[in-house]
């Protein structure tokens, strides 16, 4: 009995922890997918070239139900750096950092309010700049020019190589357009059909802007999500079934070592719903008990998988431990049934005299 | 009406091989019959039929006024819950409950345990200072008086008792028939099968079975 209940509770452990994982993949996975960047543009509707600060503004607030990592206005223009027009951007860049973990930069950020330009590292290789000198910068032909630091020099791997970087406020005195931005990029933690949900409740709610999903990134979070969702699903079959197969070979065990004592019983008068009665009583309360040690052990596991894994911490949920727990007592109910079936065979007068 | 009746009752195995053949017997209530015989006579089947435990190929069997002819297998555990005090040779208690314990499994599937009834019945054998002991801290003597109490506890028409002495030193089945004989005196019908003579004489008739018939005339 003591290695059935070892059994359930290794099942249990297993399958409450695996249940707690596939439940929070989604959503730990989502989080680890934010390091690819912004999975929501919000662009300018039809006719307009910018937005306004508050419409982004605006937008963000309504989307305080999601788990927000960083909402990042952009505001583009090509300046003359060093008398070479290079496509700049204006950024937030404390919200640039959550919104594109995965930029690595030689140097500094700029620092906010500060003249100091970041370089895209094939536009720095052209120029031959590196971190701590200094550029010129103008708006146009006719502007003046002005000299920023260059405070670092952005790898990525993509075309943000090409461009340059300064601050948001600062791009828009330098070409007088005060609060308004180009774009504006949102990473939130969701899967594919709720960003497409948050897209369709943006169009309706501002019409005069377009959101975007970038769907490379929302494409490639559902396909692995799905495919590890499987991979857990599948363990967890096996897992199940394996429980099943130990417990069921456990209980025919106990049933054969008991034989005598069920020939007793049966010469005294029990019933088979007596012995049937008896053996489910007995998996019932082995996989309630395997069941509870093992929804406690499953949530330390799934505790374990999600610190080593995703590196954050995970909730206990009530609903995953009964239902473990319920699971269990399922599972030994059934490997109870043919032991349970044998028991009721057993012929007392047979048994009885030994053999 | 007798309290037992067996009209030609035979037991075939395969249809060709006979335990018990044409075995026609009475046991009046209040009686103590013992069947003897040497091992491999057909003792025991006839005990199982007796029993309630085993049904007879052919033959009638009328057991305090059933006909077991037909009777289904529910019926048959019923007969044995109701009508029957079974004693064993092998003692055959529950080696993890208490001496009271393993009576009132007797009375869980006959009706409902009730502790002070159990107690009652060990203290008829002579063991209520036993009451809490496991069978392994009891002597072979007074496991088989557990045995008995355990037949007593709800109120058989008939105790079958088998080989209740072959496993017993001669003090314990002196005791053990001492008990026996009070119950006889009490009024309680009683079957033994033992292939010891002097077990046998104790009863008050005898049938010797040999090759699965009735060898002695005195029935």
């Amino acid at each position: 009995m003591a290695i059935a209940l070892l059994a359930v509770a290794v099942g249990a452990t297993i399958i409450s922890g695996m249940i707690t994982v596939y439940r929070e993949i989604p959503q730990q996975m989502g989080r680890e997918f934010r390091a690819y960047g912004a999975n929501l543009l919000i662009l300018p509707g039809k006719d307009r070239s910018t937005l306004s600060g508050d419409e982004v503004k605006k937008i963000s607030d309504s989307l305080s139900d999601y788990e927000i990592v960083g909402v990042a206005p952009f505001l583009y223009e090509r300046l003359k750096i060093n008398e070479q027009p290079i496509l700049t951007g204006g950024a937030d860049f404390a919200m640039l950092q959550k919104v594109t973990p995965y930029w690595q930069i030689t140097g500094n950020w700029p620092q906010e309010g500060k003249q100091e330009i970041l370089l895209g590292d094939e536009e720095a290789q052209r120029m031959s700049i590196k971190p701590g000198q200094t550029v010129l910068v103008s708006a146009g032909n006719d502007a003046a020019e002005q000299t920023f630091v260059v405070s670092g020099i952005v790898h990525t791997g993509g075309k943000e190589e090409q461009f340059a970087f300064m601050d948001l406020a600062l791009l828009q005195k330098m070409l007088q357009k005060e609060d308004q931005v180009s774009l504006a990029q949102i990473s939130i933690v969701a899967d594919g059909t709720v960003l497409e949900n948050v897209s369709k409740m943006i169009s309706e709610k501002y019409p005069d802007v377009q959101p975007q999903l970038v769907k490379q990134i929302a494409h490639s979070e559902e396909t692995v999500l799905s495919k590890l969702q499987a991979l857990v699903l599948l363990v967890t079959m096996v897992v199940l079934l394996l429980t099943l197969i130990c417990v069921a070979t456990t209980m025919m065990a106990v049933v054969t070592e008991r034989r005598r004592e069920i020939g007793l019983k049966k010469a005294l008068g029990a019933e088979n719903k007596n012995i049937i009665c008896e053996f489910l009583g007995e998996g019932c309360i082995l996989g309630f008990f395997g069941g509870v040690l093992g929804a406690g052990l499953g949530y330390l596991f799934a505790q374990l998988v999600s610190m080593n894994v995703f590196g954050r911490t995970i909730e206990f949920a009530p609903s995953i431990a009964v239902f473990s727990i319920v699971l269990s007592i399922v599972i030994t109910g059934i490997a109870s049934l043919i032991p349970v079936r044998i028991a009721t065979n057993v012929e007392p007068a047979i048994v009885l005299r030994g053999e | 009406m007798s309290l037992l009746e067996l009209k030609d009752v035979s037991m075939a195995y395969g249809g060709k091989v006979f335990a018990l053949q044409d075995i026609n017997m009475t046991v009046e209530k209040g009686e103590w019959l013992a069947i003897m015989g040497p091992s491999g006579s057909g003792k025991t089947t006839l005990m199982n039929i007796i029993g309630c435990m085993d049904k007879a190929t052919s033959g009638t069997v009328i057991l305090d006024g059933i006909d077991l002819t037909d009777v289904t297998h529910q019926q048959l555990t019923t007969m044995r819950r109701d009508k029957i005090g079974m004693v064993f040779q092998q003692f055959h208690l529950i080696p993890y409950l208490t001496a009271v314990e393993n009576i009132m499994v007797a009375q869980y599937y006959h009706s409902l345990p009730d502790k002070k009834e159990a107690l009652a019945a060990l203290d008829r054998v002579g063991l209520e200072d036993r009451a809490n002991h496991l069978p392994s801290q009891l002597s072979g003597g007074e496991q088989q008086r557990v045995c008995i109490a355990r037949a007593l506890i709800n109120y058989p028409v008939l105790i079958l008792a088998d080989e209740p002495t072959g496993n017993l030193d001669e003090a314990n089945e002196r005791l053990v028939m001492k008990i026996f004989h009070e119950l006889h005196d009490e009024g309680h019908t009683i079957l033994t099968v033992t292939h010891a003579p002097e077990v046998g004489r104790e009863a008050q008739r005898e049938i010797i079975i040999e090759h699965g018939r009735i060898a002695n005339s005195e029935v």
